[in-house]
C-alpha cells in the first residue's frame, strides 16, 4: 500500500516541478507572433501550391501581415479569399480579373505530322534537352504532359486524340506551375474574359511563314492581317508571330475571321449571328488560302472541347 | 594487360567496316557549314553573301578563349549566312556556299610526301594549331589549344594518344592509324613538344592488332613513344578512363584530367594537328564511317565538313529499307539523326544504320536490385539510386550521389536487366543539378 502511495507522490511532486520548469522556460523563450497570420492562414484554401510565389500557405499568410496586400495575389482562392483576406486584416484592395492557363500551339496530330518518333523517356524536358521533337515546327507542343504532371488541380490533361494537352476551366486556378513547367513556353496566364470568353494567338512559331507552315497548317505565318484588322491596337506582330494584349482586346473576333491559318482561337463564344455569317465567310475565304478551309475544323474542334467542360 | 579497373561493359564488337581503305568522298555541289563545330562559344561568320572563298580559308572567327575558328572547306560564292537546323533540329548559325571548282589556299601543302622534321617551336605550335581550328576529334569537341595550354598549376608529365576506340561499329580511328601511322606517331611527337613532356602512350584495345603491329615497329623510330595494348572493355575511351588503364591514376571527382600528370588526345586529332603543324592545312575534312548491319555498304571516307548527311547516305546506295534509326557516332554515345539534311561537322564520325530490332526499347520493368548498373558504371555512381532521386526531383541528394560526374557512357543502361531508361532520367537529372550549381558558383 504505502509503495503506491509513495509511487503516486513521487510522480505527482515530478510532474509538478516539471510543469513549473516548463512554464518557465515557455515564458522567458516566448516567441512573439502576430495572431493574425493564424487568422490569414486559416482563410487562405491550403493547397501550399506556391501559385502566389510565396514557398506555400504560411509564408503568404506571413508576407500579407508585414508586407500588406499590394503585391500579394492567391491565384487558387482568387477574388473571395482575397477580400476575406483583406477584410481581416483591416484592409481594402481591387479585384483582380481571374486568370486561366492557356495553350499557345493547336498543332493537334492532323496538324502538324510527325516526321520522326522519339522512343525515350516520356517527358517534354527530355526531348526539349535532347533535340527539336517529333515534328518540323520547333516550337510546339511536345505532347508529353509535363503540364498535367505539375498540376495540382487535375485541371490539365493530355487528349491522346489530339496530342495537345487541355485546359479544364473549372478547375484551373492559374497557379503557374504548367506555365514553369512547360519547356517550350507555351502556357501562358491569361484574362479568363467577360463570360468565359478568350482570344488568343494558339501559335509560338518564329519561323518565316512558308517555314512555319511547312510544319504546321495552323501555325501563325506572322502575316500581320490580324494587326491590321483590330481597331485597338491590341496585336502586335514581332519576329514573325502575333500576340494579343488581353488586356486591350474587345473581344470583336475580327481578327479571327481574318487570319489565313486559323491560328487565332475564340473560345466560349456563341454561333455567329446569321447576318453576319456570310460577311465573316466571305472575308474568310477571300483572304485564305487552302488553310482557311483545312483550319475551320479545328476551331470547331476546339470549341467542342471547351463547351463540355463548362457543363461539368 | 591493361585496362581501367572500375566498371565497364563488354558489347559487341561489330566492327564490319574495318578493311574498307578510306576514300575521298566527293565535293557536294553545296555545302552548309556549321558555326558551332567545337565546344564552347560559337565562332562568328566573317563572310557575307556573295563572297568568294578558297578552300582553307577562314569564314568563322572564335568568340573567347575556348573556341575555334571554322574554316571553308570548298572554294565557291557564299549564298547565305543564316540558321539551319542541325542533326537535332536546332537552329544554328550556318554559312551556306556554292561550290565552284576545287581550289585551295597556296599556303596549304597538299604533296603526299610526310614532313619528319617539327620546325616550329612549342609556341608556334599552339598557335598554329589554334589558327587551323583544330579541336578533338574523340567526340567532345574541346579546342586542342586549349587542351595544350594547361593552367600553369598543372604539370603534365605525358601524353596519352587514344587508339581504343571502344563504339562498336566505328572504324574511322581504325583507318586512320592503319593508313597514316607514321603521321599519328609524328602527332604525338608534336603534342610531346607542344607540353614539354618527354613521355606519349599510344593506348589501342587488343581487338586491332593490326594496328598495334604496325604502330609499335613504326614507334622505335620515334623516341618516347610506346604503344599499350589494352583490354577491350567499353568505355575505354572516355578520358579518365584512358588514364586510369594506361597510366593507372583516377581524376579525382570535379578535377581536371590534366592533373594526373596526363594530356590525352584521339589519333584523328594527332593526324589533324600533324597536318595543321607540317602541312600548314586547316581541319576541314573529317573522317567517317559508314555502317551498320542493314547498310548497303561499309565504307570509310574522308569527307569535306559541311557535306549534307543525305548527300553521304545518298552516295552509298541510300538509307536501307529496314533502317529503323540513323545515328551519327558510336551506338553506345551516339546522337540520334532527327534531320537527315544536317551537315557534317569536323567531329562526325560515322552514319550508322541500326534495325528496329537493334533500336527498339522494350518495356521498362521494375528494379530487382541486382546492382548490375552499380558494377557497370565507370565512375563508381549508384545508377538506380540516382534514377529513383531524379524522378523524384531531390536535387541535393542528387548532388550528394555525385551526379555530376556522370559520363553519360550509357553502360548502366546498357546492362540493366530490367530496361529502365537509367541514363536518360541520369542525364536530366545532372542538367538540373549543374545548372544549380553553376549558378551558385556565380553568385
Amino acid at each position: 500500500m504505502n509503495t503506491i502511495i509513495f509511487t503516486i507522490a513521487t510522480l505527482s511532486v515530478l510532474g509538478l516541478l516539471l510543469a513549473i520548469v516548463l512554464y518557465i522556460i515557455a515564458q522567458k523563450f516566448k516567441v512573439e507572433e502576430d495572431p493574425r497570420i493564424d487568422t490569414v492562414e486559416a482563410l487562405l484554401p491550403g493547397a501550399n501550391c506556391g501559385g502566389c510565389g510565396k514557398a506555400g500557405c504560411r509564408a503568404f499568410a506571413e508576407a500579407a501581415v508585414k508586407e500588406g496586400l499590394t503585391s500579394l495575389f492567391c491565384p487558387v482562392g482568387g477574388n473571395a479569399v482575397m477580400q476575406a483576406v483583406a477584410q481581416a486584416l483591416g484592409q481594402t484592395i481591387e479585384d483582380k480579373a481571374p486568370q486561366i492557363a492557356v495553350l499557345r500551339c493547336s498543332g493537334s496530330c492532323s496538324n502538324r505530322k510527325k516526321t520522326n518518333v522519339y522512343d525515350g523517356i516520356s517527358s517534354c524536358a527530355a526531348i526539349a534537352s535532347l533535340y527539336g521533337g517529333e515534328t518540323d515546327c520547333l516550337f510546339g507542343c511536345l505532347g508529353k504532359g509535363d503540364c498535367e504532371a505539375v498540376c495540382q488541380f487535375g485541371a490539365i490533361k493530355v487528349n491522346q486524340q489530339t496530342g495537345l494537352p487541355e485546359v479544364d476551366q473549372d478547375k484551373c486556378t492559374a497557379c503557374g506551375a504548367c506555365v514553369k513547367a512547360c519547356p517550350k513556353l507555351l502556357l501562358e496566364l491569361r484574362n479568363k474574359g467577360p463570360k468565359d470568353r478568350r482570344i488568343y494567338v494558339a501559335c509560338r512559331n518564329k519561323e518565316k511563314g512558308a517555314v512555319a507552315r511547312k510544319g504546321c497548317l495552323v501555325a501563325c505565318i506572322g502575316c500581320g492581317k490580324c494587326a491590321k484588322e483590330c481597331a485597338f491596337e491590341a496585336i502586335t506582330v514581332e519576329t514573325n508571330l502575333a500576340y494579343i494584349d488581353y488586356t486591350k482586346c474587345r473581344m470583336c473576333r475580327k481578327c479571327v475571321a481574318v487570319c489565313p491559318t486559323g491560328a487565332i482561337h475564340e473560345v466560349n463564344f456563341p454561333p455567329r449571328v446569321a447576318a453576319v455569317k456570310p460577311a465573316t465567310e466571305a472575308s474568310v475565304s477571300a483572304s485564305a488560302s487552302e488553310a482557311a478551309k483545312q483550319a475551320v475544323p479545328v476551331q470547331k474542334e476546339e470549341k467542342k472541347v471547351e463547351i463540355p467542360v463548362q457543363k461539368q | 594487360m591493361r585496362t581501367f579497373r572500375m566498371g565497364g561493359v563488354h558489347p559487341a564488337d561489330k566492327k564490319i567496316s574495318q578493311n574498307a581503305q578510306i576514300e575521298k568522298l566527293p565535293v557536294p555541289k553545296m555545302v552548309y557549314i556549321s558555326m558551332i563545330q567545337h565546344l564552347g562559344a560559337p565562332a562568328v561568320p566573317c563572310v557575307a553573301p556573295g563572297d568568294k572563298v578558297k578552300v582553307g580559308q577562314v569564314i568563322g572567327t572564335p568568340t573567347g578563349f575556348v573556341s575555334a575558328p571554322v574554316h571553308s572547306s570548298v572554294s565557291g560564292t557564299v549564298k547565305s549566312v543564316g540558321m539551319i537546323n542541325d542533326l537535332s533540329k536546332r537552329p544554328v548559325n550556318t554559312v551556306v556556299i556554292e561550290v565552284e571548282g576545287d581550289e585551295w589556299l597556296e599556303t596549304i601543302d597538299r604533296t603526299d610526301t610526310i614532313n619528319r622534321d617539327i620546325v616550329l617551336d612549342q609556341k608556334q605550335i599552339i598557335e598554329r594549331i589554334k589558327e587551323c581550328g583544330v579541336v578533338g576529334l574523340g567526340g567532345a569537341t574541346f579546342p586542342t589549344n586549349v587542351k595544350l595550354s594547361p593552367p600553369p598549376t598543372a604539370k603534365p608529365t605525358c601524353v596519352i594518344i587514344n587508339g581504343a576506340e571502344c563504339e562498336p561499329y566505328l572504324t574511322s580511328d581504325y583507318r586512320v592509324m592503319m593508313e597514316m601511322p607514321e603521321q599519328v606517331l609524328i602527332g604525338g611527337t608534336i603534342f610531346m613538344k607542344a607540353l614539354g613532356v618527354a613521355k606519349c602512350y599510344i593506348g589501342i584495345e587488343e581487338n586491332k592488332p593490326e594496328a598495334i603491329k604496325k604502330l609499335s615497329s613504326l614507334a622505335v623510330n620515334y623516341p618516347g613513344i610506346e604503344v599499350v595494348t589494352l583490354k577491350k572493355k567499353y568505355p575505354q575511351g572516355g578520358e579518365k578512363q584512358l588514364i586510369d588503364a594506361v597510366i593507372g591514376k583516377k581524376v579525382p571527382s570535379q578535377g581536371l584530367p590534366v592533373d594526373t600528370g596526363a594530356v590525352v588526345q584521339n589519333v584523328g586529332t594527332a593526324f589533324a594537328v600533324y597536318e595543321a603543324v607540317q602541312k600548314n592545312k586547316p581541319l576541314f575534312e573529317g573522317i567517317m564511317t559508314v555502317t551498320g548491319d542493314c547498310s548497303k555498304q561499309q565504307r570509310n571516307f574522308v569527307h569535306r565538313v559541311g557535306t549534307p548527311l543525305s548527300f553521304i547516305m545518298d552516295y552509298c546506295g541510300g538509307v536501307p529499307e529496314d533502317a529503323a534509326k540513323i545515328i551519327s557516332g558510336g551506338p553506345m554515345m551516339g546522337k540520334a539523326v532527327a534531320n537527315t539534311d544536317a551537315p557534317t561537322l569536323k567531329g562526325t564520325s560515322s552514319i550508322l544504320f541500326l534495325t528496329e530490332a537493334q533500336t527498339k526499347r522494350q518495356p521498362e520493368g521494375n528494379c530487382i536490385r541486382c546492382g548490375k548498373c552499380v558494377e557497370a558504371c565507370p565512375m563508381g555512381l549508384e545508377p538506380y539510386l540516382l534514377n529513383k532521386l531524379g524522378r523524384a526531383t531531390m536535387t541535393e541528394e542528387l548532388e550528394a550521389h555525385h551526379v555530376y560526374d556522370c559520363i553519360e557512357c550509357g553502360c548502366c543502361q546498357f546492362t540493366c536487366p530490367a530496361y529502365i531508361p537509367l541514363l536518360d532520367t541520369i542525364r536530366q537529372s545532372k542538367a538540373t543539378v549543374m545548372k544549380i550549381m553553376r549558378s551558385r558558383n556565380s553568385k
